[in-house]
């Protein structure tokens, strides 16, 4: 038997611990000495570019996915050995639509409802409010199939709060949304922090951590390279002001030489050169655009990688 | 969501959860009953027409061609026998392709195995309910046959026990396959050299006791040899204390298959 020893988060307070987690398959090392702890209560969003091992990470804290080293304990119960314990407590919303293609809402959301333990008498209703949740209240006996790609992954949403989890994981919740559908679901996962669910989400677009997370880390190549609230990570990584010049390519290089020369943080970032800390620099900048510096800024100066 | 939703304040301890758990098991067998309730008139009609077939082809066809083997009509004889080719095509391949399929295409097992259940409980549960309707599906040829020539008797309520043990070893095997297949094309290759030289040498159509010595160890080794038997000796009075070997090894045939399963899909789908 896997004891309910604790409904108490663990050591620490912490909802969700991994500490000197490594993950290899084959000569990939996708998880790489990972050190993370999120507090109960918390929208936590994991920001790092493609391949950095979030999807990975996500696994592990459902153990399908079995760490080579260190710990992970999950709402207070160790991992793998109590997963099922914590699963029952936590939702999932995956990356990939993994909704059975030939079932209905209703017969997707009843069969989670079962797994998830409902009991009988509450199931219907735990139903219904997840179709509510979904917003497919009027679409309850379509097919999957049926279903667009913005109703699809609300099912998703729906499917993995049918139980009232104290914590939720969602991996990538709006990759290859439309901006509106998008904008649904930030309302919805904002819902829930405001409920007292714990969640952690990960992501690759910068707005999304930047506009619903408490706390954010920065993961590239398998590890958390920087943490913090989004404001804290903007004036450590990129300062308060960014200066973008814009003008012709050779004008672009020569900015980017003279930013070197004197030792300023800058990157390209589409038809600009933007340079970071820019309240630094008085005096001896370039024309150009002033604006507040935000999180695109210190992600890439953390990671090195532009994003889409 | 509403404020009420707020977890963890004032809620009931959880419940614990366990190994082989009953909840698990019907959660995921719920599931299939949704799924068969879209499918069950495909699913039934090819289970029910093929060894209709086969009753029609062999114990019309060849039947009278041959005299009467050891008191049995042939009709008597084939209708018995292709009890076993339906418990083994109704296991076997649900076993394969929707294991490859939920797997590896729809990734339902993915979001299976993020809510409280275990491998060994998804595994269970679906070769539970595949070899459930095995034995199920195991009766038509019984009941085909009766329309020509084939008596009821009180023995055949067995046959859906007997199907059922069957069902959940090659169920497993199925499941196997399709854990260690590269590729669903991969099926070719069992359906061809296992499943198919299977069901032709099991004394369904022909009793193995005419077979040269090596290949009638070969058929002896067949589960589905005693599958066979079993049901033929149930269906036309004859149990007698050698049945008890044949159904040790169809329960030790399922065992061995269900460990096997969970162990071999269980690597696979825990990385």
């Amino acid at each position: 038997m896997i004891g309910a020893r604790s409904i108490e988060p663990g050591a620490g307070g912490a909802a969700i611990s991994l500490s000197g987690v490594v993950k290899r398959f084959g000569a990939i090392t996708a998880v790489d000495g990972l050190e993370l702890e999120v507090m109960p209560g918390v929208c936590f969003g994991l920001l790092g570019p493609n391949g950095a091992g979030k999807s990975t990470t996500m696994r592990m804290l459902t153990a399908q996915t079995l760490a080579d080293e260190g710990s992970i304990s999950v709402l207070g119960y160790e991992l793998p050995r109590e997963s099922k314990q914590s699963r029952l407590e936590m939702g999932v919303v995956p990356q990939l639509d993994n909704l059975d293609q030939e079932l209905t809402c209703r017969q997707i959301l009843t069969v989670f409802a079962r797994l998830y333990r409902v009991p009988r008498a509450e199931r219907a209703a735990a139903v219904e409010r997840a179709l509510q949740i979904a917003n497919l209240t009027g679409r309850a006996d379509t097919i999957v199939k049926e279903l667009s790609g913005g109703m699809r992954r609300r099912l998703l949403v729906g499917r993995g709060l049918i139980h009232r989890p104290r914590l939720v994981l969602l991996d990538e919740p709006t990759v290859g949304l439309d901006p509106q559908i998008r904008q649904e679901l930030w309302t919805l996962i904002d819902g829930l922090r405001a409920d007292g669910v714990t969640v952690l989400m990960s992501t690759h677009y910068i707005e999304e951590a930047e506009r619903l997370a408490d706390t954010v880390a920065v993961m590239s190549a398998g590890r958390i390279i920087a943490q913090g609230t989004p404001a804290e990570l903007v004036a450590a990584h990129a300062g308060a002001e960014v200066l973008e010049v814009y003008g012709p390519p050779e004008r672009l290089t020569e900015v980017s030489e003279l930013a070197t020369a004197n030792g300023w943080a800058s990157r390209r970032s589409g038809p600009a050169v933007a340079i970071l800390r820019a309240e630094t620099v008085n005096g001896r900048a370039p024309e150009g655009v002033r604006r507040p510096a935000n999180l695109e800024d210190a992600f890439v100066a953390l990671t090195g990688e532009e994003i889409e | 969501m509403s404020a009420e939703a707020r977890a963890g304040e004032g809620q009931p301890l959880p419940r614990r959860v366990g190994r082989l758990e009953p909840a698990a098991l019907a959660g995921v067998m719920s599931r299939d009953v949704a799924i068969f309730g879209r499918y069950w008139k495909a699913t039934t009609f090819s289970s029910v027409v093929q060894p209709t077939i086969y009753l029609l082809a062999f114990g019309l066809g060849l039947g009278a061609a041959l005299h009467p083997h050891g008191g049995l009509s042939y009709q008597q004889y084939v209708a018995t026998g292709v009890v076993a080719t339906a418990v083994l095509f109704s296991s076997a391949f649900p076993g394969m392709f929707n294991t490859f399929i939920r797997w590896q295409f729809q990734r339902t097992y993915d979001a299976i195995l993020a809510a409280p259940v275990d491998v060994e409980e998804l595994i269970t549960a679906e070769v539970l309910w595949i070899s459930a309707r095995a034995g199920v599906y195991g009766l038509a040829p019984l009941i085909v046959g009766f329309f020509f020539g084939l008596e009821p008797t009180a023995g055949m309520v067995l046959v859906p026990l007997i199907g059922f043990v069957t069902g959940f070893g090659f169920a497993c095997f199925g499941v196997t396959v399709a854990a260690v297949a590269k590729t669903i094309d991969n099926f070719n290759y069992i359906t061809s050299a296992v499943l198919t030289p299977m069901f032709l040498v099991a004394g369904t159509f022909f009793p193995v006791s005419n077979l040269p010595v090596g290949v009638r160890t070969v058929a002896e080794i067949n589960p589905l040899y005693h599958c066979v038997q079993l049901v033929r000796h149930a269906s036309l009075g004859g149990l007698g204390s050698g049945d008890l070997a044949h159904a040790a090894v169809l329960l030790a045939f399922a065992l061995l298959m269900w460990r096997l399963a969970i162990a071999q899909l269980g690597r696979r789908l825990i990385d």
